[in-house]
């Protein structure tokens, strides 16, 4: 059987050991009833060549954006250096467990705490976790943090222009509260409208920038409006974007959240990558999520452990300031060593390579007859919306015709919005002739429709 | 030099590993941007260079103690051999550069492999309805809990507000109940171990929601009375939620459905072999009966005759608890997993597993007290009552065990046993590695007689000593450029 060493032999001599006849005695504690007859219903097991010839055969079911993608909403193709992956596949990180035993872990525990460094610097925070899920599910456990700070108030406001998926995470997460939540539309320059919205009755104000449609918010102005209304303002960042834009912690965040895919992570289907989740000094204790401190041993040698424990669920249970236990660690360690690898030069050049495409497309895109940019005068980062002059759906098929993977058909996902609306994402791997391609397929798109 | 400095400490303005080629267009034009959006302060990121940035992190690789250099017998957490095979196949770019967004069609080996698994884990527990949204264990509890809400609404039972839970449950079955908006109630263990049913009967009831139970219990027992109890709790109208997480001692041996139970989540990064990766990614699915299949999170993976696409509107769903579909990269290592083991292996892992475990506890019985000893699945808990006279606790033991080379069990958990230690081997260790850690335990247990400075002192073959935790609270210092 694979995987299995005892030989047997070795089980003979083992169930000799234990007193037993047989494995299935072994198993009589189980009531007879309540045990299986007929084998379960899943497949023969295979070889491990097989089992390649399956996986290679399933993989070629699948497109990948090699030959260019302008598919983003949240997840990006980014450049991803080699020592990313060859450092984070060493066996010992991929092989531990959390790090409880903290002597037996000072690995983990080190990559931790830099990563906790790194991405409060990055936020501009003064603390940060040591990663959540995913960036949707961190917006949510911000919202539930909020209501432990800021008690009894009775409302949530988030933009219209959080990611769809954020959006209904959060949603869920609120669901068995007393919460209302707003959601704060967007105005004709696709930011957000938080006008008259927030009030001495607000838990918190939530607004991710650039936001799901690529536009760059007013983060200063809602970080203002939100403590002025004594609630705790939150930020949902786009990591790469912070190598170049203002951080939330500068504008006057409480909470900054994101998912850190960008930093290192492959876009694989949608997961696993990480959540970031940054905050204030004074809100530690509230913070969702494991924390790494330094501290010393008993012959003063520096050393890291796990620590604000109390506040997790495995001591306090039903008190506990959230639910999570396992988190995605070894995603978060890809994002430290992508850091590590990219400094802060680096960051800024791949945050001005992927604005740099952006602009360049944008120019072409919005010379084309029929194609118009309703947001960017608002300024954009690296992605944004192209109102075509045909239903974006079969924009996109002649993109994929062309042997690329288009944008978002945002009427796709969401409700309300105009089904000519594609929104298209650059990043450094998007080459010139790419979107060179690009804006020729659109402009032939251009012609059928006007001689149409 | 020391080398144990921090990649700050390493940090030289001016290095750094990665570098873009030339652009190929013009440069970004930052007067472009609206006014006040640029940084003003950079982050401070350290500045290394590529081979500084490996040896850092290869040093680290070697702090910490893995699977793959030890003998990893973590109660509760089934640390079996990752299969090298998984990782590999996880590189392939057909599976690693793929979008959630894609059109359905150019992503049909994804969704084949994800709907395949669900299709293997219905099988595995005979609960028809699937869904690997959920990105861990704990998410799968909330998820079920969510499911179990919407399920009462529907039928205007929306009092049932109770969440019984036994006193040995993980932690995170109370914190999952508090987020679903329910009131969490301790139900008693009996003194063999197992649910006092007199107890939990005495707590059913209209207001009764659900019942969680960790089958076999975090003691590493069969709750032998489970048909019993399903059918008490189905009496007063409740659910039976089965916490997965110790599915390793029953699969393809006894299927959760057939005892009753409605909802549970499995835990891939436990049971089906994907790396626990210093914390995670995990990937927590919930498997439920049909009648709770419409409430499961969306998306779920539907069929029709373009083949299988992600469906983000079921109606009647509550809702997704994260972004994205779920946690691929982990979906398509479990799914090599069960591929390569099939029906028989996966029956053959849990045999394995529990006979490891027994073999353990028979040699280690007599020497270290084992509160409920008889029979155990994968795991058992022993504890310190006959090294207590020597000034020992759990933790010493456990650190003694890390000088030794192996990581150490569970401490101090479950909490219905004081001092608790709790073993799981799983199937993949071979009987040398067992006879192996079972002399040093023997050993360990006569350091206690003999020399119990020893493992006081432990450990003391590791980059640091024991830590000083209180002062990590007191005295917090939890980034390094911060303040």
């Amino acid at each position: 059987m694979p995987f299995i060493q005892n030989t047997d032999a070795d089980r003979a001599e083992m169930l000799a050991a234990v007193g037993v006849r047989s494995i299935d005695e072994l198993f009589e504690q189980i009531p007879a009833g309540l045990r299986v007859e007929q084998p379960i219903d899943v497949p023969e097991g295979i070889s491990e060549n097989e089992l390649w010839a399956e996986l290679n055969e399933l993989a070629s079911w699948n497109s990948t954006a090699e030959k260019g993608s302008f598919l983003g909403a949240g997840l990006y193709r980014h450049y991803i250096p080699t020592v990313v992956d060859s450092l984070q596949g060493r066996h010992e990180f991929v092989t531990a467990y959390t790090p409880y035993q903290p002597e037996a872990s000072q690995g983990t525990l080190v990559a931790f705490f830099e990563f906790q460094s790194m991405v409060a610097e990055l936020c501009g925070m003064e603390v940060a976790n040591a990663s959540m899920y995913d960036g949707c599910s961190a917006v949510a456990e911000a919202v539930l943090m909020s209501t432990s700070i800021t008690r009894k108030r009775k409302r949530v406001v988030m933009s219209a222009g959080l990611h769809p998926h954020s959006r209904r995470t959060v949603r869920t997460y609120l669901g068995a509260t007393d919460l209302e939540i707003i959601v704060a539309p967007l105005g004709a320059d696709g930011r957000t409208d938080f006008d008259g919205l927030i009030d001495d009755q607000t838990t918190a104000v939530v607004v991710q920038s650039p936001n799901f449609y690529g536009v760059i918010e007013d983060q200063e102005a809602v970080a203002a409006a939100a403590k002025d209304a004594g609630a705790i303002s939150i930020a949902s960042v786009y990591p790469i974007a912070l190598g170049l834009l203002k951080s939330p912690g500068e504008a006057g965040f409480d909470i900054v959240v994101g998912d850190g895919q960008s930093l290192g992570v492959p876009t694989a289907m949608g997961g696993p990558s990480f959540g970031i989740f940054a905050t204030r000094n004074e809100y530690v204790r509230k913070m969702p999520g494991r924390i790494v401190g330094q501290t010393v041993d008993g012959k003063g040698r520096r050393g890291f452990a796990l620590t604000f424990q109390t506040r997790e669920q495995h001591i306090r249970r039903e008190k506990a300031t959230s639910n999570i236990c396992t988190n995605n660690a070894l995603m978060a360690l890809r994002g430290a060593i992508y850091m590590a690898a990219a400094g802060p030069e680096g960051l800024r050049e791949v945050a001005e390579h992927c604005m740099a495409k952006a602009q360049y497309a944008a120019d072409a895109i919005s010379a084309l007859d029929g194609f118009e940019l309703p947001y960017a005068a608002s300024g954009f980062f690296n992605e944004f919306v192209v109102r075509c002059p045909a239903p974006a759906k079969l924009v996109n098929r002649a993109v994929d015709a062309a042997g690329m993977i288009g944008g978002l058909v945002i009427s796709d996902h969401v409700e309300g919005i105009d089904e000519r609306d594609l929104l298209i994402a650059f990043t450094e791997l998007t080459t010139r002739e790419q979107i060179d391609l690009l804006v020729k397929t659109l402009s032939s798109i251009s012609q059928t429709v006007s001689v149409g | 030099m020391n080398k144990d400095l921090l990649l700050y400490e390493k940090s030289r303005a001016g290095r750094r590993t990665l570098r873009l080629g030339k652009l190929d267009v013009p440069a970004a034009d930052i007067k472009r941007l609206p006014k006040g959006a640029l940084r003003e302060k950079f982050a401070v990121l350290p500045e290394v260079g590529e081979l500084e940035l490996v040896r850092h992190y290869v040093r680290l690789s070697k702090q910490n103690v893995s699977i793959t250099d030890s003998f990893y017998p973590l109660g509760s957490c089934t640390m079996k051999y990752n299969p090298v095979t998984n990782e590999a196949a996880a590189g392939i770019a057909g599976f690693r550069q793929i979008h959630p967004f894609q059109d359905a069609g150019r992503v049909q080996g994804a969704l084949a492999i994800w709907k395949r698994l669900e299709d293997y884990l219905a099988g595995i527990t005979g609960l028809p309805a699937v869904t690997i949204h959920p990105a861990a264990g704990a998410q799968g509890e909330l998820s079920a809990l969510l499911v179990a809400n919407a399920h009462f609404e529907a039928k205007g039972e929306s009092q049932r507000k109770v969440v019984l839970i036994p006193d040995s449950a993980h932690g995170t079955n109370p914190a999952s109940a508090a987020i679903a908006g329910l009131k969490a109630v301790t139900v008693k263990s009996g003194a063999d171990g197992l649910v006092d049913l007199a107890d939990l009967k005495s707590k059913l009831g209209e207001d009764t929601a659900v019942f969680m139970i960790t089958n076999p219990s975090t003691l590493g027992l069969f709750e032998t009375r489970i048909a019993e109890i399903c059918e008490a709790v189905h009496g007063v109208g409740g659910l039976v939620y089965m916490d997965g997480a110790n599915l390793n001692a029953i699969m393809g041996v006894a299927r959760p459905a057939d005892f009753g139970v409605d909802m549970m989540h499995i835990n891939l990064h436990k049971t089906f072999s994907t790396p626990h990766g210093g914390g995670g990614p995990g990937a927590g699915p919930i498997c439920v009966i049909e009648e709770l299949r419409k409430y499961l999170p969306a998306p779920r993976i539907v069929e029709d005759d373009k083949g299988l696409r992600l469906d983000y509107d079921a109606p009647d769903s509550i809702g997704m608890l994260r972004g994205w579909p779920g946690n691929w990269g982990v979906v398509l290592r479990a799914y090599c997993y069960i591929r390569r083991l099939g029906r028989e292996g996966i029956r053959r892992a849990a045999e394995n597993a529990v006979l490891n475990a027994n073999y353990i506890r028979v040699k280690l019985n007599k020497t270290f007290h084992v509160p409920f000893d008889r029979l155990c699945m994968h795991e058992f808990v022993c504890n310190t009552r006959h090294q207590r006279q020597h000034g020992i606790h759990a933790v010493d033991i456990a650190k003694r065990l890390i000088d030794m080379g192996h990581h150490p069990m569970t401490i101090y958990f479950p909490l219905v046993v004081s001092e608790a230690m709790m073993i799981e081997p799983t199937e993949t260790e071979c009987k040398e590695t067992l006879d192996a850690f079972i002399d040093d335990m023997l050993k360990i247990a006569q350091e206690c007689i003999d020399t119990p400075e020893l493992l006081h002192a432990a450990p003391v073959t590791t980059p640091v000593g024991r830590l000083d935790e209180g002062r990590a609270v007191k005295d917090p210092v939890l980034c390094y450029t911060c303040g």
